[in-house]
């Protein structure tokens, strides 16, 4: 045993030292922030809550190709088709459960024509499992929330494809 | 036998084989549009090319070429490659990039080959080609700027169904194909222009846009809408079958199917019998299993038990309600619901005995009261090939258009005991004679006696030949007779022995007025006429949706798989009559589908494996001197059961085809 030892033991400088980083932080600026009054920037790639797009003319984008479901790694989507009235291909049925998904993103990247994507929301926790099936509906009502943001976010990450 | 060589692989092709042929010999596979094993020769797409030497130096389209002695072959050559990339590139000019729309996507030719054969790019900045949509009937949907001109639907339309209403007009970039005036192509096999479109420009109209081809189950069933026993794989999503595709059997179907096969299946979800039923107070109310077995056994009946056979059933199902009837002491069994009562006492002289496939190979060809048409459309198609290998075909009974070229000697059954010296001299000549006698046949008395009389006449049996034929139009018709579902003197018989407990398995063309004093039982899958006419509704499966051996009409056993489950309470017909069985004190001795299979295979051996059954030959005597008309059983081939008359496509078929209703629908 050196004197050192006995030095450190008796001065508590192990406390002491501790106190100190403590003190230190104290001046810090915080890393933490006040969610949910503060937020922190996402990336214009974040995969968060689903949304199905439409044209501007206010036509769903979705023509029932069904190649999201077929990719969909957690076969999270379930998707019907008919043709509509006018003879063009739409879904009848747009369900994802968001239960099973794994926000992997494969869906917007097969997607043709950019009908569905994970928005920027991530905030869309419920209280029961059920909230969590999304129909059509849901989902093109987030898509009509979101279209700015979700707009903003594809053109702003556009030249990287 | 000239000796090829492909990639430097040396071998032997049989002679007059063609260079695509001799490369498939050799395991390479050649990409290919135009061409079609069954179809006559085009080589209009170009995609075929390979390189052959001796020849000029330049690709040569090898489904067009014949394979000669001491070809090279290169299909793997940097020439051969270009050649397809440019094809390709060329192909894609006009074909637009609609695939995330397009029916065919997944099983599309166009894609499959230009992932593989393509380039990856294009240098074609130019518009494409815009092309109108035709109108082709209530079965093909179309998106003619999706076509490729392949002109196999031409093709198929003129030689195989033997409508020649499609066609090609115009030339270069402005071809297109079109139906005659553009109205609906007139033929039972219409629907198989889809299956040989190779991209999505000829697509199902009831299957539009339903799903994916990745996303189906696929089941290989046997068909039950006629007697051919057409072999088909049922695709389904979930409990619901959503189309119907034939699959390749030479010795059946070849690979076509008939429109009816096709598109019955929307039948299966609609009109359906989910529930049990029981008749109080002369209304049908619903009822639980337990209740409804109660009803019944509380009928006494004595021994006085018969059963009818419906025609779409299997023989598992026709087997379980023959051994119930019988355990409840009873012997009535009929399949032929609309009072037919020919012999059976040899099975081979209500058989077609020349075979599906034997019947190509037929020089003279003898149609006696049939409708062909309609009661087998694939049997028309052996026809015509066996026309086109020269042979003669002479007919008697109701004019019909049968698409090829036939003597027709008058619809008079008294012909049949003096046949035209002509008919005669033909016959006498033949090597292969064939005589097909149809339903007409079977309804007259006498006719049958008649045509079995010609045998002798005619010379129709020779060594390693049997050129008599009977035709049926019922997929249980010959599981049936088999099973001994017929009784001497028909269904009047049977009713005229006032059974007092009725099962009618599936039976929906039998007049029930007759069984009035009977308690009916019905077990089925519709709510067709056996329905209504039954005081107790037990509800069954359908083909799609239970296992089962079929007999078609050539003597063939086939089995089919079960797709989905029935709707609802509907259980498998067998197990009701299991169930049913034990309630009745009268308990089946099977507990599994297994079982019941291994105790049908006692019974009757031949139902034990599939493969054609061997009846050998008997005719027995039967009373001659038949005289009149021949009559037509099928008054409307897209309605002849209750599946097509449940299925809203068979609906429009009937309303447009048959009936002429014009369905005024913007072609655009």
């Amino acid at each position: 045993m050196s004197l050192g030892y006995y030095v450190k033991s008796f001065t508590l400088w192990e406390f002491v030292k501790a106190h100190w980083l403590t003190l230190k932080y104290f001046f810090k600026p915080k890393a933490t922030i006040n969610y949910p009054y503060e937020k922190n920037p996402i990336s214009p790639r974040f995969r968060g809550e689903h949304a199905l797009r439409r044209y501007p003319n206010g036509e769903e984008r979705c023509i029932a190709c069904k190649l999201c479901e077929a990719i969909c790694p957690a076969q999270a989507i379930t998707i019907e088709a008919q043709p509509r009235d006018d003879g063009s291909r739409r879904t009848t049925r747009y369900d994802i459960d968001m239960t099973k998904c794994i926000y992997c993103g494969f869906c917007q990247e097969a997607c043709p024509v950019d009908a569905i994507v994970e928005g920027p929301n991530f905030e869309f926790a419920t209280e029961t499992r059920e909230e969590l099936i999304y129909d059509k509906a849901k989902l093109l009502e987030n898509g009509d929330k979101w279209e700015r943001a979700i707009a903003a976010n594809l053109a702003a990450d556009a030249p990287y494809r | 036998m000239p000796k090829v060589k492909v990639d430097g692989v040396e071998l032997e092709v049989p002679a007059g084989a063609t260079v695509l042929q001799a490369c498939e010999l050799a395991g390479k596979e050649i990409p290919r549009f135009c061409y079609h094993e069954r179809l006559s020769i085009a080589g209009n797409c170009r995609m075929c090319l390979v390189e052959v030497k001796p020849g000029p130096p330049k690709p040569q389209a090898s489904c067009a070429l014949p394979a000669s002695e001491g070809q090279e072959i290169r299909t793997d050559s940097e020439m051969v490659k270009k050649a397809r990339e440019g094809v390709m590139e060329f192909l894609l000019i006009n074909h637009p990039l609609d695939c995330p729309i397009c029916d065919q996507g997944g099983e599309c030719d166009l894609q499959d080959q230009s992932v593989a054969y393509g380039k990856g790019t294009s240098r074609f900045d130019e518009n494409k080609r815009a092309v109108t949509e035709k109108y082709m009937g209530p079965i093909v949907k179309t998106v003619m700027t999706r076509c490729i001109q392949c002109t196999r639907c031409v093709r198929f339309a003129e030689e195989v169904a033997g409508v020649p209403e499609i066609g090609a007009i115009g030339r270069g970039e402005n071809m297109q194909i079109t139906t005659y005036l553009e109205r609906a192509a007139k033929s039972e096999l219409s629907g198989n222009v889809v299956d040989l479109c190779p991209v999505g420009a000829l697509t199902s109209k009831p299957y539009a846009f339903e799903a994916r081809p990745w996303e189906l189950k696929k089941t290989h069933a046997i068909d039950v809408m006629d007697a051919v026993g057409t072999n088909i794989r049922l695709d389904s999503r979930g409990r619901q079958v959503l189309r119907a595709v034939p699959r390749i059997n030479d010795d059946v179907n070849e690979e076509w199917a008939s429109d009816k096969t096709r598109h019955n299946v929307d039948g299966l979800v609609r009109k359906r019998l989910d529930k049990p039923f029981v008749r109080k107070d002369g209304k049908l109310v619903e009822a639980t299993w337990a209740e409804a077995f109660a009803a019944v056994a509380a009928v006494k009946h004595g021994g006085s038990v018969a059963a009818l056979a419906g025609d779409l059933l299997d023989c598992e199902t026709m087997f379980a309600g023959k051994a119930l009837v019988e355990k409840l002491g009873g012997s009535m069994l009929e399949g032929r619901q609309t009072g037919l009562a020919y012999d059976v006492s040899s099975l081979s002289a209500v058989n077609f005995n020349t075979t599906l496939a034997g019947l190509e190979t037929a020089d003279a060809i003898l149609l006696v009261g049939t409708n062909l048409r309609w009661e087998a459309p694939l049997v028309n198609t052996r026809i015509r090939k066996a026309i086109k290998k020269g042979a003669k075909v002479f007919a008697i009974g109701p004019q019909v258009d049968l698409t090829y070229k036939v003597e027709w000697l008058g619809n008079d059954a008294s012909l049949l005991a003096k046949l035209p010296e002509a008919v005669v001299e033909a016959f006498g000549k033949a090597a292969r004679p064939a005589l097909i006698a149809g339903g007409g046949i079977l309804a007259k008395d006498g006719a049958h006696g008649d045509t079995l009389a010609l045998v002798e006449t005619l010379g129709l049996i020779k060594d390693g030949w049997n050129g008599y034929n009977v035709l049926h139009f019922a997929a249980s018709r010959m599981g049936g007779l088999m099973l001994g579902y017929a009784t001497q003197g028909g269904i009047k018989a049977v009713a005229a022995a006032k059974p007092k407990l009725l099962f009618s398995l599936g039976a929906d063309e039998v007049d029930y007025s007759a069984f009035e004093n009977s308690f009916k039982v019905y077990v089925g899958h519709h709510g067709d006429k056996g329905a209504h006419a039954a005081d107790v509704i037990l509800p069954g499966a359908s083909y799609a949706e239970k296992a089962g051996t079929y007999v078609n009409l050539e003597g063939r056993v086939q089995r089919g798989e079960k797709a989905v489950f029935a709707p609802g309470d509907a259980r498998e017909d067998w197990s009701i009559l299991r169930a049913l069985s034990e309630v009745l004190g009268a308990k089946l001795p099977f507990d599994s589908f297994e079982q019941l299979r291994a105790e049908m295979a006692k019974a009757v051996p031949a139902l034990g494996q599939e493969g054609l059954a061997d009846y050998g030959w008997s005719a027995p005597s039967l009373p001659t001197g038949a005289s009149g008309e021949f009559g037509s059983p099928i008054k409307d081939f897209y309605l002849t059961n209750a599946i097509c008359r449940a299925s809203p496509t068979m609906q429009q078929c009937s309303a447009e085809l048959v009936h002429g209703e014009t369905y005024a629908e913007a072609a655009e």
